[in-house]
C-alpha cells in the first residue's frame, strides 16, 4: 500500500543529471535557468541530482566527443532503470555546428538512445520545459514534419506544334495565363 | 533579535507574491526580436538552392530526382537558427519564426521537405543538364571535388572529395608528386 501511495505520489517526478559532453556551456545555463524559481521545474518533481546513480533522466547537452563518448555510455549504464535521455540543444541533437570536425563522433545519440529532443542553440528555458513536459504528458507536442508538393508544373511545356500563325505574328497557344 | 529578522523576512516574502510562470499551463510568447525555427514557403520558393550552398551547419539538402523536379530538404537538427538562409533568400520565401517549442520525441519531426517544379526554358525544355558524371553545370558542381553531394535517403551530406587521403590527387587531371 505504501509502495501505491509513493507510486501515486512521486509519479512522473524526474530526478534529472545533467552531462555535458563537450558543448559550450550555453545549455547548461538555460537548463540551471530552468530551475530558478522564475521558471521553476521543480514543481514538476524535476530536481537536478549529482550523480547518474540518482538519476531518471540525463539531459545530454553537447555533441558526442572523440574523448567524452566513453565517459557519456558509462554515465548511461551507471543510470538505473527505467531511464530516459534528452538532447538538449543542437549538438546533442545533430552533432552542432563544429559537426564535420575530426573530434566530433557526432550527435549524442551516435552514443546513447536519445528518447526526447529539445533542439535549439541554446534552446529557451521554455522550450526546455516544454520538451519535459512533452516527456511528462502535460502537453501535446506542437511539431510535425511538413511536406510540400508542387502538383502541376507552372509553366506549360514548349511544343512547336503548338505554334499558330506565320511570319511576325506567331502565337504559342499554350502561353502561360496572364497574371501568372 | 533573530525571531524579529524571520519574521521580518516572512513579511518580506509574502509580500513580495508570485513570480514563478505557469508556463506550459499557459501560452507564452518569445520577443520579438528572437530568433526561432524557419518555415519555409514552398509557394514562394523558386529552388534556386542558395539556402542549402549558405547554411553553415549544411542542414538543408538538395537532390534533383530528374531533371524538372527539385527536392529542398530541412533537417533541422543542428540548426542554430542564425538566419542567413532567410537573409539570403531572393523571394523571401523563408521567415525565422518565433517558435521555440519544438521538444519531440522524433528528431523527424522538425524537418520540412519541399518538392519543387523547376521552371524550364522554353526553347530546349530543360533548365539544367540531367545529373551526370563528367559535367559541370552549376549542380554538377555541388558533386565536384571538395563540393558536397546531398544524399536525400539517408538525410545527410557526403563530401565526394577523396583529395585529403593520402595518395589520391588533389585534381583529376593534374597528379601533384610531393617526393622530390
Amino acid at each position: 500500500m505504501l509502495k501505491n501511495l509513493c507510486q501515486k505520489m512521486f509519479g512522473r517526478s524526474l530526478w534529472v543529471y545533467h552531462a555535458n559532453s563537450g558543448g559550450c556551456n550555453g545549455c547548461d545555463i538555460e537548463v540551471v535557468n530552468c530551475l530558478t524559481p522564475y521558471y521553476d521545474v521543480e514543481r514538476f518533481g524535476i530536481k537536478l541530482v549529482g550523480s547518474p546513480r540518482h538519476a531518471d533522466v540525463m539531459l545530454c547537452q553537447g555533441p558526442a566527443n572523440r574523448s567524452t563518448a566513453a565517459a557519456l555510455k558509462r554515465a548511461y549504464e551507471a543510470m538505473p532503470n527505467p531511464k530516459l535521455v534528452f538532447a538538449i540543444g543542437s549538438c546533442a541533437c545533430g552533432g552542432g555546428i563544429w559537426f564535420d570536425s575530426y573530434a566530433v563522433l557526432g550527435p549524442a545519440e551516435k552514443v546513447v538512445p536519445v528518447n526526447y529532443y529539445v533542439p535549439g542553440c541554446p534552446p529557451r528555458p521554455e522550450a526546455i520545459i516544454w520538451g519535459v513536459a512533452v516527456a511528462a504528458g502535460l502537453v501535446d507536442k506542437k511539431t510535425a514534419p511538413v511536406t510540400f508538393k508542387q502538383v502541376e508544373l507552372p509553366i506549360p511545356r514548349y511544343h512547336p506544334e503548338d505554334l499558330k500563325g506565320k511570319g511576325e505574328l506567331v502565337v504559342y497557344e499554350k502561353a502561360p495565363r496572364p497574371g501568372f | 533579535m533573530s525571531i524579529l529578522s524571520k519574521l521580518l523576512e516572512t513579511q518580506i516574502c509574502l509580500g513580495a507574491g508570485r513570480a514563478t510562470m505557469p508556463y506550459p499551463f499557459q501560452p507564452r510568447t518569445a520577443p520579438a526580436t528572437f530568433r526561432g525555427r524557419p518555415i519555409f514557403d514552398g509557394k514562394k520558393c523558386i529552388g534556386c538552392a542558395g539556402c542549402a550552398n549558405n547554411c553553415p551547419a549544411r542542414e538543408i539538402l538538395v537532390f534533383d530526382p530528374c531533371q524538372e523536379i527539385r527536392v529542398l530538404k530541412y533537417l533541422g537538427r543542428r540548426c542554430t537558427y542564425c538566419g542567413r538562409c532567410a537573409d539570403l533568400c531572393p523571394e523571401k520565401a523563408i521567415t525565422m519564426s518565433g517558435e521555440f517549442e519544438n521538444g519531440t520525441n522524433a528528431i523527424g519531426d522538425i524537418s520540412q521537405t519541399i518538392e519543387l517544379f523547376m521552371s524550364t526554358c522554353q526553347r530546349c525544355g530543360r533548365c539544367f543538364d540531367e545529373p551526370s558524371e563528367g559535367k559541370r553545370n552549376p549542380l554538377e558542381k555541388l558533386k565536384m571535388k571538395g563540393y558536397r553531394f546531398d544524399d536525400l535517403k539517408n538525410e545527410r551530406w557526403i563530401f565526394r572529395s577523396q583529395a585529403y587521403l593520402e595518395g589520391q590527387p588533389v585534381v583529376d587531371d593534374i597528379a601533384i608528386d610531393l617526393k622530390d
